[in-house]
């Protein structure tokens, strides 16, 4: 509208500034004041020393964070791509479908995987029947994975798909007119069209996977710590070590930017490079 | 001179809309050829089909000729530029120009030269690195027709490239495609439904309506020789008149009776006329055919149009020289002026297949009306006839039967409206402006139709 703020509109942000400011940055410069103190209050690198030995930790959870976010991409860029395509109906109805699962206790769902899993779990019980297995699949990496792929493919479907209605489809025919089969209409058109909302996609699945330990302590079993059950120990658990928790989370948060940093990175080096 | 792309008998149906009905069509190589219709004439689907988005039911379509119905999009020597440009919104000018030469793998030298030389015909030179979406919509236009030529096409498709530009910058484009497809002599096919645009750019347009072609002809022999009233509607101004042709070379209308060029039309046959308003001469009363007054003047720039009533019947007439209205005129043209066509409905009745569903209940369509003393068995085929007046148009929710308009041509005095329904055409008059190509509501008076049972009829 171009106004100027009134003095009623700039009222109504306070209670959101408020509980922005109790609920995020007091408890971030708690983790940070933790991260850097000892338990006596000395300013210290020594907590960050200490966890290095969880590097493997560290490295694990973000491979399996990267391969259930690859997972998800793979699955639902051409899922978003159909539905894009759709009717109206069609893709309200397959936007629902969806969105089904989400209307769910995120711990109810993954309570589910589990009793699918289990040793006794009723896949197992119905391979029976036919004489195969029994298979262990919970309490392993591939438990993990599918966890946060199915806990987390909404949140890739959704944007890819916001973004690929905007794909008009005389782009895609005019690709196909200039001599680009299925292929290159991918790669050249497709592909870079959707990047927005891969970017997106990439940022909401890798996160919360990246980070999460209800998936891995209920699907992983003890073998599987993620970075996500360490530092929930740190706090929760009978060693309760807030510094050491923080500066995990420290760290942890470090990586995200990092990586987010550079895949943002390459979505702007990708246009400029298609631009030579 | 072999043609250069066939269309033999093609036909499509979508979603039970019958979209093309046997187009069949020749082109020549080097002709800028333009498809001239009304919106859902089918002008955009035909020239989908040849670029390959669109796959015909039947019939074939021929490239030099070679059948390409099978040859996917991609691999067509056609290209296309889109209604609204679809230019790709992550490339600058240079690499959506250079799209299609990339995929064909050439060296990055001669892709460069030849993007260049083709940004240099459409005059963006210095705009390489722009991105698209800063471009003014001319400009736009300018690089998606970059794109298509510089791939050398055998045929460059154009679907109304210049439908979202202003007035002065479509004339501008339009004369500036004309001098591109003449220096490089490639087969244009233009889509439009801008019937002025298509006499000024075309050696040959294709005039099409409801799927069918009506006519193909030069600019010239479409304006001066209309196949039937829709042309001549369609195409510049017209007066159109029903007519009787009484013999060879010679036509009733307006109350009498005129020598004229035309025959082989049979005797007292019904027949449309045409006379253009600017081939009339308004003159002193008696020295015309007709006599007429005129009712009502509007100044146009070059000239004046005049509205003549004369017998009934209202005349456009344009003329330099104004005649004030109220005043007595003439009304004076030659055989020469006067276009005979056939009819688009045959016949001046409606004949319907009905058939006697209870005593003195007659069906026909999905309607029954009640007739006093049928005295016909249950089960008897009669035959309908029912007069253009007695079907009144009306609003859908209280008609009698839901129509498709197909067309709507002003006959001086009334519309004549062909409609269609249960795969039958109706022919009606009506008063009123309806739009061409949807669905209308129409009433029947019941008591106006005639009853004829069919001789043979079966019982039972």
């Amino acid at each position: 509208m171009g106004r100027k703020k009134s003095p009623l509109t700039a009222f109504l942000t306070v209670p959101y500034l408020v509980w922005m400011a109790i609920f995020v940055l007091v408890p971030l410069g708690m983790v940070l004041y933790f991260g850097f103190t000892t338990a006596e209050g000395q300013f210290t690198f020594q907590n960050f020393q200490s966890v290095l030995k969880y590097g493997d930790t560290f490295f694990k959870s973000i491979r399996l964070s990267l391969v259930a976010t690859v997972i998800c991409l793979v699955l639902a860029f051409p899922l978003g791509y159909i539905m894009s395509r759709m009717g109206e109906a069609g893709q309200r109805t397959m936007l629902l479908l969806i969105m089904l699962p989400m209307w769910m206790s995120f711990l109810l769902r993954t309570y589910g995987w589990m009793t699918l899993l289990e040793n006794e779990g009723l896949i197992n019980r119905f391979l029976e029947l036919f004489g195969i297995g029994p298979l262990s699949m919970i309490n392993t990496e591939g438990a993990v994975v599918l966890g946060m792929v199915y806990n987390y493919l909404p949140f890739m479907v959704l944007p890819l798909h916001s973004i690929m209605i905007k794909i008009d489809k005389s782009i895609i025919e005019a690709a196909e007119d200039l001599g680009a089969n299925g292929f290159y209409v991918l790669i050249k058109v497709l592909i870079p069209l959707s990047l927005p909302g891969i970017i997106t996609g990439i940022t909401m699945v890798f996160v919360p996977s990246v980070s999460t330990f209800v998936i891995s302590r209920m699907l992983g079993g003890g073998k599987n710590v993620l970075i996500g059950d360490l530092i929930e120990q740190q706090f929760l658990g009978t060693v309760y070590n807030p510094q050491a928790g923080s500066a995990m989370a420290i760290i942890l948060m470090v990586l995200i930017l990092v990586i987010m940093g550079i895949i943002n990175r390459f979505d702007s080096e990708e246009m400029e490079g298609m631009m030579v | 001179m072999n043609p250069i792309l066939e269309l033999k008998n093609i036909t499509l149906t979508l979603e039970d809309d019958r979209i093309l009905d046997n187009v069949s069509l020749s082109i020549e190589d080097g002709q800028f050829v333009t498809f001239l219709g009304p919106s859902g004439c089918g002008k955009t689907t035909t020239l989908r089909i040849i670029a390959g988005f669109l796959s015909p039911d039947q019939g074939d379509v021929s490239f030099n000729g070679e059948r390409i119905n099978d040859l996917p999009a991609y691999k067509r020597p056609v290209n296309t530029v889109f209604q609204r440009y679809a230019l790709f919104p992550h490339l600058n000018v240079f690499d959506n120009v250079a799209f299609g030469l990339k995929l064909k793998k050439l060296s990055k030298e001669e892709i460069r030269l030849r993007v260049m030389e083709m940004l240099e015909i459409v005059d963006l030179k210095g705009f390489e690195r722009r991105k698209v979406n800063r471009l003014s919509g001319g400009q736009q236009q300018r690089v998606a027709i970059a794109r298509a030529l510089v791939n050398q096409p055998k045929i460059l498709l154009l679907d109304e490239p210049l439908g979202a530009l202003d007035l002065k910058l479509r004339k501008d484009m339009q004369i500036e495609l004309m001098k591109i497809q003449k220096k490089l002599k490639t087969t244009f096919i233009y889509v439009t439904h801008d019937q002025e645009e298509a006499l000024t750019m075309s050696d040959m347009i294709v005039v099409m309506k409801d799927g069918e072609i009506q006519q193909i002809g030069r600019p010239e022999d479409i304006y001066n020789e209309p196949k039937n009233a829709f042309v001549a509607d369609f195409i510049g101004e017209s007066n159109i008149f029903d007519a009787v042709m009484e013999k060879d070379f010679e036509v009733s209308f307006c109350g009498g009776t005129f020598p004229c060029l035309d025959s082989g039309f049979g005797e007292h046959k019904p027949v449309d006329v045409v006379l253009r308003p600017e081939d009339i001469v308004l003159t002193e009363p008696k020295e015309g055919n007709l006599k007429g007054v005129v009712t009502n003047v509007v100044f146009k720039g070059v000239h004046y149009e005049m509205n003549v009533s004369c017998n009934g019947l209202d005349w456009v007439v344009h003329s330099t020289r104004l005649s004030p209205v109220g005043s007595e005129v003439g009304l004076s043209f030659t055989p020469d002026d006067i276009h005979i066509m056939k009819r688009l409905f045959d016949g001046d009745e409606n004949y319907i297949l009905g058939e006697v569903t209870d005593e003195n209940t007659v069906s026909f369509f999905d309607l029954s009306f009640e007739r006093e003393g049928l005295n016909l068995p249950v089960g008897t085929r009669v035959s309908l006839t029912i007069s253009p007046k007695s079907i009144e148009v009306v609003s859908i929710d209280r008609a009698d039967l839901k129509v498709y308009l197909e067309s709507l041509i002003y006959k001086g005095d009334y519309n004549e409206l062909i409609v269609y329904t249960h795969e039958e055409s109706l022919l009606l008059h009506s008063y009123l402006d309806q739009q061409v190509a949807t669905d209308i509501g129409i009433k029947f008076d019941f008591d106006a139709i005639t009853v004829t049972p069919l001789s043979g009829g079966q019982n039972g």
